[in-house]
């Protein structure tokens, strides 16, 4: 997150430090446009990408505000969104711990691991004394220093009467450290410094690939925060404003939001009226009139003029904090598999103590001397650890949502990659779903001249239409004309000047049922009207969806004829005009006939079919209900994600099923070998290790499993 | 057994000095940024430098 601090100091004006989110880079193409060409605009210093989170940190004149960044770079064909410094800054910390840990437990391995060599290649008397002290120099402090997350844990496991995986592998490495130093310090034949520092890396390097699955599932995360306001214009009491951060808002102060930015927290209205784009919340696209005493949402954006609003919930509290919460839910879900593998481990770890013990006694008795006894109970202690199965269901659903989550689809709970493994049958509706749910213009009636007055206007205007417009025009690889004295009036449309001519975007003087703008030049009038195509890959998703066995069908709400009209372009069944209810209905109907129903759908009506469907999909347009019920989002105009996410889920169950195999029969095979007596230590630490590392590696072949 | 005098601290410098290495990279963020380090390599820098 934190990209190389670049080289600031150029002599002359102190500069600033903004970041942005950009979700749309895509390749090497992308990073070299925006470090080349934005430094090119005036202010701009340089430009740094970091392509792993998707962010830019721009180095700038302090004089340049977060708009004309914004502009700037979405004049290069990028959408950005300014971000806070660092809204995840605790993660990474952990993070960089464990690896710090994992690079000094690397460290010790490989010096421990040299001296061991030349022990058990036979070396006698002193140099073996002298090897085990250097072991015992380098093993203690590298012990101490990489196995804190492990002994951290334990102890507050501990702490709470409870015990999880890192207590016996803290009383195993800790144990086997104590009884090499007695060794050593007796002069004694073994140590097993080796075997506690292996024992560490090895555990180290899957927590640590572990950690940076999470972190990259969590990108996306911050890019939805990224969209909410970053601060507000506080009003204080005697009239005078400032400018307070996000999170040091609090309900009852009273804000006042100038045209074009976005809301930091959830509030009331007090006074003026205005237009604001809500389309993060309700996924309506249409600008939504608001009035004093109206409710508005963090992330929403003013389009109109400045009102004042009073605050009921701010930062954590906001309604795009719930989502952005909900989908990070997606890292530490509670699935069923999961569950199982959660009370299993819950349940074993008494069992691992328990056998543990009754090896030393049973050694005991059986006469072998309480060195050899603890030998054993050792290597039972290490190699039970049941880490192969508490890592069996979370790292295969990690690397599925993460690889997943690259093709644009938020998995927002693990139990759901399994429900979605069961579906059958898919529903989908029709606006918004299998539609874009955007307006897009038909722009063939328009000449050269005009699409670059057109663009030049409506890259200059907020409002929807004038965006949906930009986008088909820039998409088009039109260049904007230059319009001088842009002015913009809430609900008429924006005009300007371009070569000494008047031009405007403007509402039709004729209404008319479909959405449409007048585009004038001088006297010349052109109407642009706006339409809602279907998804660019809706019938390819449709057949992949028939390759895997599930029917698809369309259950709408929308009136009859153009229900059909795509029902019969796409060649499934359809329904039209059904009601909430009816679509409950429909999905109850399936479920107790024994099908297992996919639903996907954007709109509040689908809101209860999302929830009552055996697993639900919503793009990422929808309302915030439809988001909540929903088990999945995918992002972007694409529909391909809901197939895909079919096709990883059932490979990921496939891995689940192989990983649990496999844990239950390595213990199965080693716990009675090391129970015999017949493990050492070291042994045991590697084939411990082993488990838990093909289990991870088993679970990473998920990861081009959404190609 | 004298080449051990030599050796062993010889081979513990060297382990030290990777492991510093480790940490300072860590420190300077180039482990920020894998997926543009991939990329990166793909940029053309013909026409000019980068910034």
């Amino acid at each position: 997150m934190n990209a190389p601090q670049l080289s600031i100091d150029r002599g002359e004006t102190p500069t600033k430090g903004t970041r942005f989110t950009v979700p749309g880079m895509r390749c090497a193409g992308c990073i070299a446009k925006i470090e080349r060409e934005l430094p090119k605009t005036d202010g701009i210093v340089a430009a740094r990408v970091n392509f792993s989170s998707k962010r830019v940190a721009i180095e700038h004149d302090p004089a340049i505000g977060e708009d004309a960044l914004t502009d700037a770079l979405l004049k290069l064909g990028f959408e950005a969104r300014p971000i806070d410094e660092n809204p995840l800054g605790t993660e990474a910390a952990e993070r960089k711990q464990l690896t710090r840990a994992l690079g000094v437990a690397g460290f010790g391995m490989m010096n421990v691991m040299l001296l061991s060599v030349s022990i058990w290649s036979g070396a006698e008397g002193f140099t073996r004394e002298l090897f085990h002290w250097l072991s015992a120099l380098i093993a203690m402090p590298v012990i101490a220093y990489s196995g804190r997350p492990f002994f951290s844990s334990a102890w507050m496991a501990l702490k709470y009467r409870r015990t999880n995986m890192d207590v016996p592998i803290s009383i195993g490495v800790i144990l086997a450290t104590a009884l090499s130093l007695y060794e050593t310090i007796t002069g004694g034949e073994h140590a097993y410094f080796e075997s506690a520092v292996m024992l560490l890396f090895f555990l180290l390097a899957g927590r640590a690939l572990d950690a940076e699955m999470r972190t990259r599932t969590r990108a996306g995360i911050g890019a939805l925060l990224g969209r909410m306001g970053k601060s507000a214009s506080v009003i204080a009491p005697d009239g005078s404003t400032r400018r307070v951060p996000a999170n040091a808002l609090e309900p009852g102060m009273l804000v006042l939001v100038a045209a074009g930015e976005a809301l930091a927290a959830d509030g009331e209205i007090e006074e003026g009226r205005t237009t604001i784009d809500n389309s993060m919340l309700t996924g309506e696209s249409a600008p939504e009139s608001v009035g004093e005493g109206a409710v508005v949402h963090a992330g929403a954006i003013n389009l109109g003029s400045p009102f004042r609003m009073r605050l009921t919930r701010t930062a954590d509290d906001t309604a795009i904090a719930e989502i952005a919460r909900l989908m990070d839910e997606a890292g530490q879900s509670r699935s069923t598999y999961v569950r199982i593998a959660d009370r299993a481990s819950r349940a074993y770890a008494p069992i691992v103590h328990t056998l543990a013990a009754l090896a030393f006694v049973g050694w005991m008795i059986a006469g072998a001397g309480w060195h050899q006894s603890l030998v054993i109970a050792i290597a039972v202690l290490i190699i039970t650890c049941p880490c192969a199965m508490g890592l069996a269901v979370p790292t295969a659903q990690v690397v599925a949502s993460g690889a997943l989550l690259k093709r644009g689809l938020l998995v927002k709970d693990g139990s759901a990659l399994e429900r979605l493994a069961e579906v059958d049958v898919a529903l989908f509706d029709k606006t918004g779903t299998l539609t874009l749910g955007e307006p897009r213009p038909d722009i063939g009636a328009l000449n050269a001249t005009e699409r670059k007055v057109a663009l030049g206007l409506a890259q200059s205007s907020r409002h929807p239409l004038s965006q949906g417009l930009a986008k088909r025009l820039l998409d088009e690889g039109v260049e904007p004309a230059a319009i001088v004295s842009v002015e913009e009036i809430s609900g008429q449309g924006v005009s300007g000047e371009c070569a000494g001519v008047r031009v405007a975007l403007e509402r039709p003087e004729i209404e008319t049922d479909r959405l449409a703008v007048t585009l004038k030049i001088g006297t010349e009038q052109t109407t642009l009207t706006f339409e809602d195509p279907l998804r660019p890959d809706a019938s390819r998703t449709l057949a992949m969806l028939r390759g895997e066995n599930i029917e698809a069908s369309i259950l709408s709400g929308d009136r009859n004829a153009p229900v059909e009209e795509i029902a019969n372009q796409l060649g499934i069944p359809a329904r039209a005009e059904a009601s909430p209810h009816d679509k409950l209905a429909t999905l109850e109907a399936l479920r107790d006939s024994g099908r297992y129903p996919l639903m996907v759908g954007d709109g509040l009506n689908d809101g209860p079919a999302l929830a009552a469907a055996h697993a639900s999909i919503a793009p990422g347009t929808a309302s915030d209900a439809s988001q909540q019920a929903a088990d999945a989002v995918f992002i972007g105009e694409k529909l391909m994600p809901v197939a895909l996410a079919v096709r990883v889920a059932k490979r990921t169950m496939v891995i689940v099923r192989q990983n649990f195999g496999f844990a239950i029969g390595y213990n199965a095979l080693a716990v009675p070998l090391a129970l015999f007596g017949f493990v050492t230590p070291l042994i045991a630490a590697i084939a411990m290790s082993l488990s838990s590392l093909v289990v991870v590696a088993n679970s990473l072949r998920l990861a081009g499993s959404a190609k | 057994m004298t080449g051990l005098t030599f050796l062993i601290p010889i081979a513990l410098l060297m382990g030290a000095a990777g492991l510093a290495a480790f940490f300072w990279a860590m420190r300077s963020g180039q482990y920020e940024d894998m997926d543009g380090a991939a990329h990166r390599i793909l940029i053309d820098e013909e026409d000019e430098a980068n910034p």
